[in-house]
């Protein structure tokens, strides 16, 4: 058994596991906070994305005992029935899925690109490497290929992804 | 998972000396590792955490060139200044691989060690002599749309899928490993992966408890750089054929060419005599097409992936076109 410390949407957690457990695992299983969701269990799907130390991770390829001390915000930590963060709103005006089982992933993978892309971050579709790129529909796709909806709400994510990108601009 | 000892260490000795010894591995992203491990593909009794050795800074050299600590995330590495102003290719074929999250995870010198690896390999019920030496290679004569046409063994026809260390090749980058008692090298990185021949199972050239703790580039050339990839997917798919390009031009000649190609071998492939042939010259249709020749004159398509064949061709003269400015299409 391995002891771990970690925050979890600000709460602090001693976790004390197999080391085999992914943090996914630790998450789901050990605290009890299902909203991340174990779809390919190998990296594919971003079901499982969760924010760690501000970036998105895939959480089912990772083990938990290497996460000791680290500040880890899932879907849960976002918002929360009636205090919806403005990715959630935005998911829900804009019928951003059909099944509902990538959102938590969805959403936890756009929160952290959106300030991947206020910091500057170039994609594999940006016209030059230079800082500032505008977030275009196809900026917003290849930002999100990691994230896999298999009813193909895509347009709608996209949508609800650009409202979001475009109220932080103005 | 089979089970295995966690162990964390806190410096590059202590990390060398506790992954010494057989079925030891260091964990560093492991997004490549974990995946594997849940197969039951590769099974450690040991992993050693090297997440907290100070590895993790881009810094100039004294040539001026940079070096990259093995533990600066392929996120990390893309978006740095330097890196975007005066490395482009890297940038670009960083940015041409995985997902953002993998990025986020993926190491430098952990997308390094990244398994060579085909469906095969990941495929248990069947026999694959890089994940279970001498049992056979089911991928010769089977589905080999994504497998080699330079290189491969009558043992081994899978492709090395690492995009970063494509254009790291092109940019002939260095790789400082330390071992056992302080030991250290480096080696090119054009020599850090392996060719099957009859150990498959040997990706690259590191050793026992071996731990690469940062990749050097050269001083800028001052070339034109690119990185073209193409896969079946517009993104977040394994290249078919990639090329990775630094090429510079001087009084409407080519004065420094250096080419790496992905998704073709067992490693980033590399040919010297290609980079020769290409400097000095007026950059023509006529010589690219003879830069082809050359490149794919020991080319051997395995049936499923014949198309490579003209495929990088073709790519090989669009990247060469735009560096040269001649424009994308004759």
């Amino acid at each position: 058994m391995q002891q771990t410390n970690l925050t979890i949407n600000g709460q602090e957690h001693a976790l004390d596991a197999d080391p085999r457990t992914t943090l996914l695992d630790a998450l789901r299983n050990h605290i009890g906070l299902t909203g991340s969701k174990k779809g390919c269990d190998h990296g594919q799907c971003g079901a499982c994305t969760v924010i760690v130390n501000g970036r998105r991770i895939n959480s089912c390829l990772t083990l938990a005992c290497m996460h000791d001390g680290d500040e880890i915000t899932t879907v849960e930590g976002l918002g929360q029935p009636g205090n919806l963060s403005p990715l959630q709103s935005a998911f829900v005006a804009h019928d951003g899925y059909q099944c509902g089982y990538c959102t938590p992933g969805q959403i936890c993978s756009a929160t952290a690109m959106l300030q991947e892309a206020k910091d500057g971050w170039p994609s594999n579709v940006s016209d030059d490497l230079a800082k500032g790129q505008k977030l275009t529909d196809e900026e917003i796709s290849e930002r999100m290929s990691g994230n896999i909806c298999r009813c193909a709400a895509y347009p709608n994510i996209v949508d609800a992804i650009r409202e979001v990108a475009e109220g932080a601009e103005a | 998972m089979k089970p295995f000892t966690y162990a964390r260490a806190a410096d590059t000795p202590e990390a060398v000396r506790e992954a010494s010894g057989p079925s030891h591995d260091f964990i560093a992203g492991g997004t490549n590792l974990l995946d594997l491990m849940k197969l039951e593909v590769m099974a450690p009794d040991k992993l050693v955490d090297i997440n907290r050795l100070d590895l993790k800074q881009i810094s100039e050299t004294e040539d001026g060139g940079l070096r990259i600590g093995a533990l600066v995330t392929n996120s990390d590495c893309a978006a740095d200044d330097r890196i975007r102003r005066d490395y482009p290719v890297l940038s670009r074929a960083i940015l041409a691989g995985a997902s953002g999250q993998l990025r986020n995870k993926a190491t430098t010198g952990g997308n390094l060690c990244q398994r060579t690896r085909c469906y095969y390999f990941y495929d248990t019920a069947m026999p694959c002599n890089k994940r279970e030496p001498g049992s056979g290679c089911q991928a010769i004569g089977g589905a080999t749309r994504l497998h080699a046409i330079f290189g491969a063994s009558d043992q081994c026809i899978a492709t090395y899928p690492g995009d970063m260390a494509v254009a790291m090749s092109a940019l002939d980058a260095s790789v400082e490993i330390e071992g056992k008692d302080g030991a250290s090298r480096t080696v090119p990185v054009r020599d850090f992966h392996r060719l099957p021949g009859d150990r498959p199972d040997k990706d690259n050239v590191l050793e026992d408890g071996e731990l690469i703790t940062a990749v050097t580039l050269p001083a800028p050339t001052g070339g034109r750089q690119s990185y073209r990839k193409v896969r079946d997917r517009a993104s977040y798919a394994f290249a078919l054929v990639s090329v990775a390009a630094d090429i510079g031009m001087e009084d409407g000649k080519i004065s420094h060419a250096a080419l790496a190609f992905g998704g073709v071998a067992h490693k980033p492939w590399h040919k010297p005599e290609l980079d020769a042939l290409l400097t000095g010259k007026e950059p023509s249709d006529a010589l690219f097409a003879e830069a082809a020749d050359l490149l794919l004159a020991e080319a051997q398509g395995q049936g499923g992936n014949n198309f490579k064949i003209l495929l990088l061709r073709r790519t090989l003269r669009a990247v060469l076109r735009e560096a040269t400015q001649m424009g994308e299409t004759a």
